[in-house]
């Protein structure tokens, strides 16, 4: 049984078993500790998050690229619209949990009509080019979603792409049916179409200097810390749990476990800001569920899907799922 | 959001999913404004079987757009109508529902949309 990570002191504030997500109140449990540890922390540092989000997953545009022209897609997930435009012939619809995230995207996609939006995100060469306004990208569009309650109706789209999403969900059951409600959007899988990609953070990141690896405890919360000298994050009144850059751990719980049970200290994550930071910097602790090997195509077929084809690529898990034929 | 996305949307309450009532949803005190989209016949002419055409012809209704036909165009049809190609690339393509409600018709719930932006999250007890 696992238990979730916690950055209270307090012993075991949310721990939760895995067993019992099926039951309501482990499920609300998990919702709530997914708004403190996930939705939450998007909202605060959505700008500051944005502005780091700019290159694609070769893995992920790829995939994109390999999507007939004129087909019509998913982001499930979609942060502030990077995957959106790679892709220029293909429609996407994105969907994510952070408004703050969506409105990003939605200005990111330089909607005629949205006059004064400003996107200090959009970086030269991903600036929508005329070609790209006759092709589908002109007609992409985003919305505020869960991911566990899609508003898609069944089979709507050719595609789904969902990166970096379900690691931050907090129970297998809970990443298990994200998968599933990927599957019930996209139609029958076909030879090039119905092709969901799911994208997670891995555990085996050995080559990373986070010093994560087989064996290790796979929930933590991972800190992300705000810069206080990125420009939009100096607005005042960003909200979200303030903690002293002393702080800057993972905070794992015992559960199955085979290391120590204190806290593990993570050197230079979050962008390599906690050295050299300024002290008041707030610190953001986000939940992840780091996959070991073969576990996402476990939760594909647990999903009930079929698996197309798998792979690994810089401290990421992906695989390419279908609905059986 | 677009009219196009609308046709793509239904109920986000799992329980609503098999009522054939949850999909289209209606839109309630809609705002709309247009886009200037390029015009791409062959675009439509792809996008056409993805569109539920008894729900789009509901939607039209509902926004106040002229009845469309009760069976949709076939592509050769629609290539050759430059009419109906600039009323649906116009319906579809360039309408935006800029602030208003959507509502489903199986539960009631109605879902906000504000700057262009629909919100899908639900309240707990319909989670």
């Amino acid at each position: 049984m696992a238990s979730l990570p916690s950055s209270s002191a307090a012993p075991a504030v949310a721990r939760l078993a895995a067993a019992a997500a099926a039951d309501r109140d482990a499920e609300a449990e998990a919702e709530a500790y997914e708004r403190a540890h996930v939705h939450g922390v998007y909202q605060a540092i959505a700008p500051h998050f944005s502005a780091t989000r700019h290159k694609p997953w070769p893995a992920v545009a790829s995939f994109l690229h390999a999507q007939p022209p004129r087909s019509i897609g998913l982001d499930v997930g979609c942060g502030n619209g990077k995957y959106l435009g790679v892709n220029p012939a293909v429609v996407m619809l994105g969907s994510d949990r952070s408004a703050a995230l969506v409105a990003l995207a939605r200005s990111r996609l330089g909607r005629p009509g949205d006059a004064g939006v400003q996107d200090a995100t959009k970086t030269q060469g991903e600036v929508m080019t005329a070609d790209a306004t006759s092709g589908g990208a002109a007609i992409s569009d985003v919305l505020v979603a869960d991911g566990l309650s899609l508003p898609f109706r069944d089979g709507a789209v050719d595609f789904a792409i969902c990166v970096a999403v379900i690691h931050h969900m907090s129970t297998r059951a809970r990443r298990q049916d994200a998968i599933r409600q990927l599957l019930r959007c996209v139609k029958t899988r076909e030879v090039a179409s119905g092709h969901v990609l799911v994208y997670v953070w891995a555990l085996e990141q050995g080559a990373s200097r986070r010093g994560w690896d087989e064996g290790g405890e796979q929930d933590l919360l991972v800190p992300w810390v705000l810069k206080s000298q990125t420009p939009r994050a100096q607005k005042k009144g960003t909200r979200g749990q303030k903690t002293n850059n002393d702080d800057v751990s993972v905070a794992t719980t015992g559960g199955e476990s085979s290391a120590s049970t204190a806290p593990m200290v993570l050197a230079g994550e979050a962008a390599g800001t906690t050295t050299g930071g300024a002290v008041s910097d707030p610190v953001f602790q986000r939940y992840y569920h780091l996959y070991r090997k073969g576990e996402l195509e476990e939760d594909v077929l647990a999903a009930g899907g079929v698996v197309i084809t798998s792979g690994y690529e810089r401290d990421n898990w992906w695989v390419v799922a279908a609905n059986p034929s | 959001m677009k009219v196009l996305t609308l046709n793509f949307l239904s109920c986000a309450v799992k329980t609503c999913k098999s009522s054939s009532d949850s999909f289209p949803l209606h839109p309630k005190e809609a705002e709309l404004a247009k886009d200037d989209v390029e015009i791409n016949p062959q675009l439509l002419v792809n996008v056409l079987p993805r569109i539920d055409w008894a729900a789009l012809r509901t939607t039209s209704t509902e926004l106040g757009f002229p009845t469309l036909p009760d069976q949709p165009p076939t592509a050769e049809e629609l290539e050759a109508d430059e009419k109906m190609l600039q009323e649906l690339h116009t319906l579809l393509m360039e309408m935006q529902i800029v602030e208003g409600k959507l509502v489903c018709g199986h539960c009631g719930h109605e879902y906000a949309i504000r700057e262009g932006i629909a919100n899908f999250l639900l309240p707990s007890h319909l989670v």
